[in-house]
């Protein structure tokens, strides 16, 4: 079978071959892996820094730097993913999609290297100290709980989760606004004093649901209702 | 597997330890030979300070890295980042400095921070030093004590407390332009805390001028209390009667009491104080266990009897 999204069939049986050929190569072949790339970026910076790679470092506290930068990554994914709707309805741009699932799926690494870190370097392992923090503190209960429903939404990425899901893949999809929700709250709520940058992130989350809220009505199964 | 805990790589040599001080000035002399206008940066008087070890009252623990204590700080009226201190403070001027002294005191004024310095010899002390943030240092600071200073002004009975307040001055300290926290920043101790002996005015760090970003040129450390506590660049302390009002606590009193006694059983709201990564450590074992009163117990606990820490953490 070939690769393909199903989200691609649309195009590939209606619009012109040429161009759907076309598009599906310069996805395939160049904007792919530039956005896999480019979201290794982060990554590969922070492993220069722990290293002490190319003069790179990550300052006197590595642990709480390596924690905070790969949850902020994470969140930058998660709300880049949730550009690719109204970028691709507002710019006519409708193949965007075909990006969404890795930026998704970045999101979600980032979300659990993060995760490691905290459990790992930060409390070396102490599992009692992890789970007190879990149950007792509020802001790592909710990203703890972003973390956890992430988890269905990275298992059902597939082509084939999606075909078997159908109409309910949509629907458990929708989580991922519950999930950017989640995530910016535990930002915001672990800053001690300065909450300018958390607050960009609340008015960029609001911007990218109050789109939604607003599309609402007119916006019925997206997956289907991929234009020409 | 168990990673011990100290790698025997991390551990400094001993004589290396105990020479620590000839190696520092010979390469300030290095330095100092080979790039004085570089020197410019720290500021004009930077430089080896006179001083006398206080063995006593120093911890035996290997002090934090200079580079670290000096990029690493929360110094908010030059940024709330910890890295922007040491970029923000660079061209911060902290001479010539005054300190106004007020309140229940029988020697009041405005006094030069030489005339402060003259009256009392210089020490230093190796000290831990615990954020609430749950991090920790181990800073050799030099400075004299609180107690020998406050005598000098003659406190009234009526002064209770002691209170600081930092310079105000936005156009020098660029972090004050921005709305974080009410300026000036202050903070306060009660007038025993005051005049315990381990209560100390810091003037430098690692046997030079203190450093910008560290509180220049004049500062608070209180060893047995959360970091927020020692005030930075003070210009004026006062004798007050009445528990005085303090930064932190103002903005957030549910998490910053105005005692802010370092506790590993009294939770901050948001995170907990049993632990602390100690800056410097080795990536995979730096976090230990915080101590009561930051292990400064045997000195300080007494202070408290009778109160309950919890309800005044």
């Amino acid at each position: 079978m070939p690769s393909r999204s199903p989200v691609s069939t649309p195009e590939w049986t209606c619009g012109g071959t040429s161009d759907a050929v076309n598009v599906e190569q310069r996805y395939r072949y160049v904007y792919k892996p530039l956005v896999f790339l480019a979201s290794l970026i982060p990554l590969i910076w922070l492993t220069c820094g722990a290293f002490g790679w190319f003069g790179q470092d990550l300052g006197a506290d590595p642990v709480k730097k390596l924690e905070h930068e790969l949850g902020k990554t994470a969140l930058n994914l998660l709300l880049i993913t949730l550009l690719v709707t109204p970028v691709r309805q507002l710019a006519g741009l409708p193949h965007l999609v075909r990006l969404r699932r890795m930026l998704g799926l970045f999101a979600f690494f980032y979300v659990v290297m993060h995760f490691t870190v905290y459990v790992v370097l930060d409390q070396e392992l102490s599992f009692s100290s992890v789970l007190a923090d879990i149950a007792k503190r509020p802001y790592i209960t909710i990203g703890f709980l972003a973390l956890l429903m992430l988890i269905p939404l990275a298992v059902t990425s597939t082509n084939r989760m999606m075909r078997r899901l159908g109409k309910r893949w949509q629907k458990l999809h929708r989580l991922v606004y519950v999930i950017a929700v989640l995530g910016v709250w535990h930002f915001y709520w672990q800053v001690k004093r300065d909450i300018r940058e958390p607050l960009i992130y609340v008015g960029i989350l609001a911007v990218l649901l109050g789109y939604r809220y607003l599309r609402r009505p007119r916006k019925p199964a997206q997956v289907a209702q991929v234009s020409h | 597997m168990r990673i011990p805990r100290i790698a025997p790589s991390e551990i400094t040599p001993e004589e290396v330890f105990l020479n620590r001080r000839s190696l520092l000035g010979g390469a300030l002399a290095v330095a100092a030979s080979q790039m004085v206008p570089a020197s410019e940066s720290a500021g004009p008087d930077s430089g080896q300070l006179t001083f006398t070890r206080n063995a006593k009252l120093s911890v035996t623990e290997a002090p934090t890295k200079y580079d670290d204590i000096t990029h690493y700080n929360n110094f908010y009226e030059f940024g709330t980042d910890k890295e922007s201190p040491a970029r923000e403070a660079r061209s911060f001027r902290p001479s010539p400095w005054s300190v106004t002294i007020d309140g229940e005191a029988e020697v009041k004024g405005k006094f030069t921070l030489e005339d402060i310095l003259k009256a009392n010899p210089l020490e230093e002390r190796i000290y831990r030093l615990r954020c609430v943030e749950a991090w920790s240092m181990v800073v050799p600071w030099v400075g004299f004590p609180l107690s020998a200073l406050l005598a000098r002004f003659k406190p009234t009975s009526k002064a209770k407390y002691v209170a600081f307040t930092t310079l105000f001055a936005p156009a020098r300290m660029p972090g004050q332009q921005a709305n974080v926290l009410p300026w000036p920043y202050v903070e306060g101790l009660r007038i025993d805390e005051a005049m315990n002996p381990l209560t100390l005015m810091v003037v430098g760090l690692y046997g030079k001028t203190l450093p910008n970003q560290d509180g220049a040129p004049f500062r608070l450390i209180v060893p047995w209390k959360y970091g927020f506590k020692s005030i930075k660049s003070i210009v004026k302390i006062s004798f007050v009667e009445r528990q005085p009002p303090t930064t932190w606590n103002i903005v957030a009193p549910d998490e910053y009491g105005f005692y802010a006694n370092v506790n590993p059983d009294v939770d901050h709201p948001r995170w907990s104080q049993a632990t602390e990564r100690k800056i410097g450590g080795s990536f995979l074992n730096s976090r230990q266990k915080t101590l009561p009163f930051n292990g400064y117990a045997e000195q300080v606990a007494s202070l408290y009897t009778g109160m309950d820490l919890r309800r005044y953490f």
